[in-house]
């Protein structure tokens, strides 16, 4: 096989974006079959690409990153005195990965959709926004420096915002879109802050000469330079809008009002991704904050535990699934936070496969029952959908962290890194984790048995114009392909301790060089620590599954009756703790009274209303003036004229005095 | 002499207008301005301009001042009338006249230095009488304004016939 | 102020008399309510002009001035002509002379 050249980068990009070209402007007109022709060929060739290069960086000898750099006629794309920034993508091992899933998840997500979304209207309008999200994206995870990461990360967040607001005659969907997009925009600002602190600071927003510059000055660490950490936090609030972090998750249970497959896509797989691809990239310079890592570590642990126990009591099926992705990202988080980004990029790479396959399963149920997504009208589904069931019964148990499903390798090891991080909060943020775990079971499985088991609750006259049925081939084939994957995905990266080499450490070995890796410390805790931890997930996944079963097959009326005997706990829970309650009336109100009270009716109101308006009453006044003036009475003209003319006589006689004096 | 014709003349001038301006019947302000018209041609003949002076009497009054009194006659108009209005107007209307006249005897006075005298017949050459010289300046250097006044009154007979025809 | 021989008379002289008799037509036309009467205060005004070009054309010694006093009497002539031809079918419609009255053109 010839290695790929490095200019064939670029058309991973470009390819989408005119599938979005043409399913945008030309695609109102044409066929439903073309529409999804365009987008599903525009994907795959990219899909294609990334195999291929994956084929030549895998090869004997390939180097260890490619870098392609575009300057149209020799100029770069800023070049002003201090900064100077290019167009330029760079594929390492880390973007390897990023694009796989992109491109690999993506492609498979487009076959459903064309699926899924063929009696919708406006099915070139959704072809032609994933397509441009699939372009964002890709931009994002080639990007060389922060500046065309921005690019990429804006425009995944718009693209967000149109897929969520996609059914946009509803208003609940376009309030979701809106919220998405506003709340992103808070993390945008930290990140914009972050680059001209980069700026100012390294001169540079390119990857290769900030990490350079960080690793040439140790002694900044070591002196405890303020602006270190500050760009961490910083950009760690940019990620946190992205991925759903506390304290700006609140976007994401709102995003479920988009259609399933943008859920599956943007809000599992990808876009909330970029978040934990932008902390490993730049992990050199959490690397030299502390603190800033152990920001990280203790917002993923928080988040992740606080999702969970609100998933547990949640009803619509994809709210379960969303505040689980808010749960998973926050374990993510919580490796990169404990040094051991190698286990969170696992951990997203499962995630996505999952993940994706939970929500489209989902989509294939709520499709079964005619839109119906409430878990206390389903029920009983396990004979009538088998293959929905058995593939989401993989996701389930991956998710849950079952062995040998690949939730288990990836999520063992970020506990077990957590237990062994010289981090002095370590013990906290394990036990969180492991407490996480358990959650995550209970409620997936929860979500397993309300859906599949049990006597079936669907209201009959619901759907009344089609019976539950299995979900077509075309939406069934991404379901067993991602099953297959969220069953085998995690056995690259078996670790020693469980008689596996951990391929996707040693994958990722060149890129986090400079940090502990699994093995390191295995090496140094021995091998019995981890088989023990292990065990101790495995049983509380056990647990879980356990619980779950009692409360909803066994005695189905368990669980509520205890939520009534803990009425005000489980009222907050189930209210999302008001959270969103909390910030509309402190940050909305507040901020909505200021523009209303002061900006519109000041502002608004009174000097751009009020200049317009006394423009037009000026020019009234002068009129009516004007009017009164032309009577049509020949004496008051021939008054006028008489005093026009004295007028005249007066200029003429003394004009020139009076000048000369002037 | 020239100073007994300027101030008995002009005096009379003077008092046609003022009688024209305080007379209520039409008919009599026309004829007060054929008064002030007869005593400018006067004093047109004693600044040497002896033509305009026949040209005053025979088509100023002899003819446009006739016509005048012809349509006074034939509309028939009466006396005006006090009115609200005419009291307003009495207010804004002197003070404003002689606020021109001020502003204009200003001016003339303030150059009365520039202004030279005049006499009679003055020094206009002798041996070139006054009607040759208008007519040889006429109908050379003014010729083409001297034409369009020809077609002027052309137009004016046109209108007028226009203008007064009864509706058919 | 006070001519030195009683035969000569300042130019002066009679341009003020020409702005008094000037100023009394535009006395009359404001004050006069009777359409007539307002166009016999017209002919006064342009009198009195005439004679102020009279009497610079005298002081020059050119007599361009007369020319022009000559194209003003034509120019009166025809103004008589057609305003009393209007005069005249305003009054066949409206039955009125008072210039108040004739409003139409008010806005």
């Amino acid at each position: 096989m010839n290695p790929m050249p490095a200019s064939y980068l670029w058309f991973i990009p470009l390819l989408p974006f005119s599938g979005f070209l043409i399913n945008g402007t030309l695609g109102r007109r044409l066929p439903r079959a073309v529409v999804g022709t365009v987008a599903l060929l525009f994907t795959a060739l990219p899909a294609a690409l990334v195999a291929w290069l994956w084929m030549t960086m895998c090869a004997a000898g390939a180097p260890t990153s490619i870098e392609s750099v575009f300057r149209p006629y020799g100029h770069e794309w800023i070049a002003i005195t201090g900064f100077h920034a290019d167009f330029a993508f760079t594929v390492d091992h880390l973007t390897l990965i990023m694009l796989g899933v992109v491109t690999g998840v993506g492609f498979l997500i487009h076959i459903y959709s064309v699926g899924y979304m063929a009696h919708e209207e406006g099915y070139w309008r959704f072809f032609a926004y994933l397509n441009l999200f699939m372009f964002f994206m890709s931009v994002l995870v080639l990007a060389a420096n922060f500046l065309l990461l921005f690019v990429g990360w804006e425009g995944v967040g718009l693209c967000s915002y149109l897929l969520i607001g996609f059914y946009f005659k509803k208003t609940s969907a376009a309030n979701a879109g809106k919220k998405a997009f506003v709340v992103n925009r808070i993390g945008d600002f930290g990140f914009l802050l972050a680059m001209f602190l980069l700026v100012a600071h390294f001169g540079s927003l390119s990857f290769t000469q900030v990490f350079s510059t960080i690793a040439q000055n140790p002694q900044w660490q070591q002196q405890g330079a303020h602006f270190l950490p500050t760009i961490c936090l910083l950009l760690l609030l940019g990620a946190a809008g992205k991925s759903a972090q506390i304290p700006l998750y609140i976007w994401l249970p709102d995003a479920m009002e988009g259609p399933t497959p943008v859920s599956a896509l943007i809000h599992a797989a990808t876009m909330v991704t970029a978040g934990v691809y932008m902390v490993a990239r730049c992990h050199v310079l959490f690397d030299s904050s502390p603190l800033a890592l152990t920001v990280v570590a203790c917002i993923g642990a928080a988040t992740a535990i606080f999702a969970a126990s609100i998933g547990m009591v949640q009803h619509d099926i994809k709210r379960v699934l969303a505040y689980s992705t808010i749960s998973q990202l926050g374990y993510m988080f919580l490796a990169c936070g404990v040094g051991a980004y190698a286990a969170g990029i696992f951990h997203l790479l499962t995630h996505s496969f999952f993940k994706a396959l939970l929500f489209l399963a989902a989509g294939s149920v709520i499709h079964a029952l005619s839109g119906e997504q409430d878990m206390r009208k389903m029920g009983g589904l396990r004979t009538r959908t088998p293959i929905t069931f058995w593939t989401m019964s993989a996701g389930v148990f991956a998710i849950a962290g079952i062995p040998p499903f690949s939730g288990f390798f990836s999520k063992d090891e970020i506990l077990y890194r957590t237990f062994t991080s010289p981090n002095p909060l370590h013990i906290v943020l394990w036990l969180a984790g492991l407490l996480t775990a358990g959650m995550t079971s209970f409620y997936m499985f929860r979500l397993w048995f309300k859906t599949f088991f049990g006597e079936p609750r669907a209201d009959p006259h619901a759907n009344a114009h089609h019976s539950i049925h299995e979900s077509s081939w075309i939406m069934l084939l991404p379901l067993v392909v991602l099953a297959l994957l969220s069953v085998a995905g995690g056995w690259i990266g078996i670790p020693a301790a469980l008689g596996g080499n951990n391929g996707i450490e040693r994958f990722l070995g060149p890129i986090f060089a400079n940090g502990a890796t699994g093995e390191a410390v295995a090496l140094t805790t021995g091998h019995g620590l981890e088989l023990a931890l292990a065990v101790v997930s495995v049983l509380v996944a056990l647990a879980g599954f356990y619980i779950a079963y009692v409360f909803y097959y066994e005695k189905p009326g368990t669980a509520t009756t205890l939520a009534e005997r803990n009425r005000r706990t489980y009222d907050l829970v189930k209210n999302k703790y008001w959270v969103d309650e909390f910030y509309n009336a402190f940050l909305i109100t507040p901020l909505l009274m200021f523009t209303r009270g002061i900006l519109e009716l000041v502002f608004e109101r009174g000097v751009v209303d009020g200049s317009g308006k006394a423009a037009g009453a000026t020019t009234r006044g002068m009129a009516w003036l004007t009017r009164k003036q032309i009577s049509g009475n020949i004496r008051s003209y021939a008054g006028w004229l008489a005093i026009g003319a004295a007028a005249v006589i007066a200029v003429m006689l003394f004009g020139n005095s009076l000048w000369g004096h002037l | 002499m020239q100073l007994a014709l300027f101030i008995i003349f002009g005096g009379l001038a003077l008092v046609g207008a003022l009688n024209l301006l305080f007379q209520r019947h039409p008919i009599h302000s026309a004829l007060s301005l054929v008064v002030v018209m007869m005593s400018l041609a006067v004093l047109y003949w004693s600044l040497g301009a002896e033509f305009l002076a026949a040209a005053q009497v025979i088509v100023y009054s002899g003819a446009i001042m006739v016509l005048f009194v012809f349509v006074i006659m034939l509309l028939n108009a009466g006396k005006e009338e006090r009115t609200r209005g005419s009291r307003a107007a009495y207010a804004v209307g002197f003070p404003g006249a002689a606020a021109i006249f001020c502003l204009l005897s200003f001016v003339f006075l303030s150059e009365r230095g520039a202004l030279m005298t005049s006499n009679i017949g003055g020094d206009l050459s002798n041996a070139v009488d006054n009607i040759a010289q208008v007519s040889a300046m006429l109908f050379t250097r003014q010729l083409l304004p001297f034409e369009v006044t020809s077609v002027l009154i052309l137009v004016a007979i046109l209108g007028a016939v226009v203008l007064a025809r009864k509706e058919q | 102020m006070v001519p030195t021989t009683y035969n000569l008379v300042p130019t002066a002289y009679y341009l003020i008399l020409a702005a008094m008799l000037f100023s009394i037509g535009i006395a009359a036309f404001l004050i006069k309510r009777n359409v007539i009467t307002i166009f016999i205060s017209i002919e006064l005004m342009l009198n009195a002009v005439n004679l102020t070009f009279v009497a610079f054309a005298h002081m020059w010694h050119q007599v361009s001035g007369q020319i022009f006093v000559f194209f003003v009497m034509v120019v009166a002539a025809a103004e008589a002509a057609v305003g009393l031809a209007i005069i005249l079918s305003i009054f066949r419609t409206r039955e009125t002379l008072n210039v108040d009255e004739i409003d139409l053109m008010k806005s």
